[in-house]
């Protein structure tokens, strides 16, 4: 869209979440002085963590696999679908990733694209479930997808059971090590870091490419985006409405299914009862600030782990609560949501004053103004 | 009681003041205005003699000016009474005082002859009891003076009587109307006094006794009226599209169509007339595939394309005027060059293999703006940002693109002022030459009158009769419509 580029659009969109981050620092830092905790020294270490290259290598590997996560939220988002389920999807794709991938012995790049297919397609199907649901029977995606994630966590302990074998030097239990030809090594990226970035950041960056072609330039894309801004309209223009939402399930469980693989293939090499949980939520609150578009969620995901790993020196210090940085991330949405609704309906009506004042200047004006009803 | 500076009203209490204009004349901003939702650049607005300055809608409510919207604000899961108390409840220890609030609204009812069921919920309601709901709250906040704007835009002929009579008691009563509307024939039989608005000003007031509706609308057009009239027939032999015995039924049996059947030739317009509900929402939708028939067979040429899906049913050449063009023809925020894409996201030059043609989506877009004369600054702008003649002339100008061989177009102007309906009278007219096999249906009897080769009249699912067009008048048609008059 050329209109994209207009300055004026552009101050309008960042508005919003720049509105946002002051007003959750003003928030934060009232709940700090309430608390009686120490304001300034907090804000500053928190901003010191931004200068060391450790704490940046963490940043941006925590940030890789939330942007998947999040990617994976916002197709569902887009077409009005809420994919609660993106948290269950990815474990049971990467237990099942960790499992088949320590059963096969390949060569290395096939190795790899096994477990991550092997992922995707486990995340996809149980997505799949919750879509099915949906449109043969009318359950809310919310609903099914909030059960299959217990369900989801539930079928992993079992199956863990199964196939584990303890983890070395604790009573931890896990799936076997993944042999080499299945790891993927890391970049050094950032100068000075004893931290390597995932190699798997490539996949997320082709990812977010993947995400905003298949949106804004194919005819699928067009026909999601219709769905998602109005049903009705989309079915008379003749999108299958139900088939639509079974593709984009499969397609939003299928980048679940990619949450997990920068971890698994490039750090833990195994599916262990230590491996993260909960990056499903997270991704929702990420899709949520970066407004659905690829790079929106790619920063929405970088403030996310910052703010994540800023929580670790507050941890260590005596007389700081690491706390802080969830209600900060908390607020953060909260007032992104107020705020972007906000921007949304100021942008609707500015445009409407706009085309009215530009009829207005038009030569002929036999429709001088743009409200008629 | 009210005035404007470049628009000039003089409102008398009790009576039924009408305002007419075409599409973006300006009622809908004099209206804003009036209810506090703008404000004015110049100019004041005095009640009772009093000069009042309305920053908001709760200052006009505080003078005694309320406002029954064109699109009704009521929550469907809560009762008509809790429905009309919202925002200023009675209250009795902090909680809604149920006793107090039956009581005011059954005395309004009484008073004023708006009969309605306080407990009901208002989901089950109907449009005409809906639109009195909407009235009694703005009662119930002791409006004084009541702006409605389009009231009738929702209803069906009947309920249009009921509202009359309602606003004969509310007149009677001592309260005043405005009545926005561009329905001069209703206008004529309410109002007791007519202003005209013509780009932003007012033209004319005139008194409904010494005018008829194509003096007024000629007034808001400022020049001779245009008619739909069609000259020379274009009918061919060969059948287009053909529906035979479609019959669908509600879920619980009730049959919302029943033994429907039709031809519509090459070059054909065919009519259909009726009150709306009668089933022709349905009918559209299952000729579009958006809604399966149980029996019955739609064809199109020789094809049987009865279990076509909608997409397949557009990619064969049929285009679509969906009767509700918010609902069915548009997406809101999306930029208009978008909009010429949606029922078309599979046909040139919209793409290209499984790419969007964003090229040629925008030239064929901006080419349209330009045919149909569809009033924009650009075509980046939201569909939301137009006005509704010209998000219906967008509409029409895409389903026109690409040489559809069937056009189903419901209420094709409906909301266009009479310059824009002229115009897409033309279009229509044109593709019939070429060929084209139209289904209209209007609730505009003058347009179905002019434009179909024959009309065939709906009620409750059925064609209970053929009309001749060349041989009937607006009266005629319009009594076979409810039932009576011509034989079934």
């Amino acid at each position: 869209m050329n209109s994209r580029l207009d300055p004026r659009r552009i101050l309008v969109t960042l508005a919003a979440p720049l509105m946002a981050i002051v007003f959750a620092f003003i928030i934060t830092s009232l709940v700090l002085f309430a608390a009686d905790d120490p304001i300034v020294d907090t804000w500053t270490t928190i901003l010191d963590v931004g200068s060391q290259p450790r704490s940046i290598s963490l940043i941006v590997n925590s940030a890789t696999v939330f942007y998947f996560s999040a990617l994976a939220v916002a197709i569902g988002f887009r077409m009005n679908l809420f994919n609660i389920g993106v948290d269950g999807q990815y474990r049971l794709g990467v237990f099942t990733g960790a499992v088949v991938g320590s059963a096969v012995s390949l060569p290395k790049p096939l190795h790899i694209l096994v477990i991550v297919l092997t992922s995707m397609i486990v995340s996809a199907l149980w997505a799949g479930i919750a879509g099915i649901l949906k449109v043969t029977r009318g359950v809310s995606e919310v609903i099914s997808t909030i059960m299959l994630n217990a369900i989801a966590t539930g079928l992993i302990a079992y199956l863990l059971r199964k196939v584990a074998v303890p983890v070395a030097g604790s009573n931890n239990i896990g799936t076997e090590l993944l042999p080499g030809s299945a790891r993927i090594g890391g970049l050094g990226l950032i100068p000075d870091s004893p931290v390597k970035i995932y190699g798997f950041i490539v996949v997320a960056a082709l990812a977010g490419i993947g995400y905003s072609v298949l949106l804004s330039r194919t005819r699928f894309g067009f026909d999601l985006r219709a769905t998602g801004r109005s049903e009705s309209a989309a079915v008379a223009s003749g999108v299958n409405v139900k088939r639509m939402i079974v593709i984009s399930m499969l397609l939003s469980g299928a980048t679940a299914g990619l949450v997990g693989m920068p971890v698994l293939l490039g750090e833990a090499y195994s599916y262990s009862l230590a491996f993260p949980a909960g990056l499903g939520f997270t991704g929702i609150a990420i899709a949520l600030l970066g407004r659905n578009h690829p790079v929106g969620i790619a920063i929405g995901a970088l403030l996310w782990a910052y703010l994540d790993v800023s929580g670790n020196p507050l941890q260590i210090l005596v007389g700081f609560s690491s706390e802080i940085v969830t209600i900060m991330q908390g607020v953060i949405v909260l007032s992104v949501v107020v705020a972007y609704e906000l921007v949304r309906r100021f942008r609707i009506s500015q445009e409407q004053r706009r085309v009215a004042r530009a009829l207005e200047a038009q030569p002929a004006p036999r429709e001088p103004q743009g409200v008629g009803a | 009681m009210v005035a404007n500076s470049d628009v000039n009203i003089a409102v008398t209490r009790g009576h039924v003041h009408a305002i007419v204009g075409e599409n973006g004349a300006g009622k809908s901003t004099l209206m804003k205005i009036l209810y506090g939702m703008q404000r004015p650049d110049e100019g004041s607005i005095a009640v009772n003699g009093k000069t009042v300055t309305f920053s908001s809608p709760s200052d006009a409510i505080e003078a005694g000016v309320g406002m029954v919207h064109q699109h009704f604000m009521l929550a469907d899961n809560l009762t008509v009474l809790e429905n009309i108390v919202l925002g200023s409840e009675p209250r009795k220890g902090g909680l809604l005082h149920h006793a107090e609030a039956r009581r005011r609204i059954e005395e309004i009812g009484a008073s004023y002859g708006l009969d309605v069921e306080p407990d009901q919920l208002v989901e089950e309601l109907g449009v005409g009891d809906r639109q009195r709901i909407e009235i009694i709250k703005v009662l119930y906040r002791g409006a004084k003076i009541l702006i409605l704007d389009e009231p009738t835009a929702v209803l069906v002929p009947q309920e249009v009587d009921e509202l009359f009579d309602n606003l004969r008691e509310l007149k009677a009563e001592g309260l005043t109307v405005i009545f926005i509307s561009h329905k001069l024939d209703e206008v004529l039989r309410v109002a007791d006094e007519i202003t005209v608005i013509r780009r932003g000003s007012t033209v004319a007031t005139v008194d409904p006794a010494e005018t008829n509706a194509r003096a007024l609308a000629e007034l808001m057009v400022g020049s001779e009226l245009p008619s739909p009239e069609t000259r020379e027939s274009t009918v061919t032999d060969q059948a287009m599209l053909t529906v035979s015995d479609l019959t669908l039924r509600t879920s619980d049996g009730r049959a919302l169509l029943e033994d429907v059947g039709f031809t519509i030739h090459k070059g054909e317009v065919l009519g259909i007339a009726g009150v709306e509900g009668n089933g022709q929402g349905e009918l559209v939708e299952a000729i579009m595939g958006m809604r399966r028939a149980e029996v019955g067979e739609v064809r199109l040429g020789d094809e049987d394309i009865s279990g076509w899906p909608t997409r397949r049913r557009r990619e064969a050449g049929v285009a679509y005027i969906p009767e509700d063009r918010h609902r069915h023809g548009l997406l809101l925020e999306a930029p208009l060059w978008e909009n010429r894409i949606l029922g078309h996201q599979t046909q040139e030059p919209n793409v290209s293999g499984p790419w969007i043609d964003r090229k040629g989506a925008r030239k064929d877009t901006q080419r349209i703006v330009e045919q149909y004369d569809v009033r924009t600054p650009s075509i980046d702008v939201f569909a939301s940002a137009l006005s509704g003649g010209n998000q219906q002339k967008l509409i029409v100008g895409r389903e026109m693109s690409g040489t559809p061989v069937v056009l189903i177009a419901a209420h094709p102007t409906r909301g266009v002022d009479v310059g824009a309906q002229a115009a897409i009278w033309d279009h229509i007219r044109t593709a019939r030459r070429e060929g084209l096999a139209v289904l209209l249906i209007s609730a505009d009897l003058d347009e179905l009158i002019g434009l179909s080769d024959t009309i065939k009249v709906i009620l409750r699912g059925r064609f209970v009769a053929d009309v001749d067009p060349s041989h009937v008048t607006p009266e005629e048609l319009g009594s076979a419509m409810t039932g009576a008059g011509a034989s079934a």
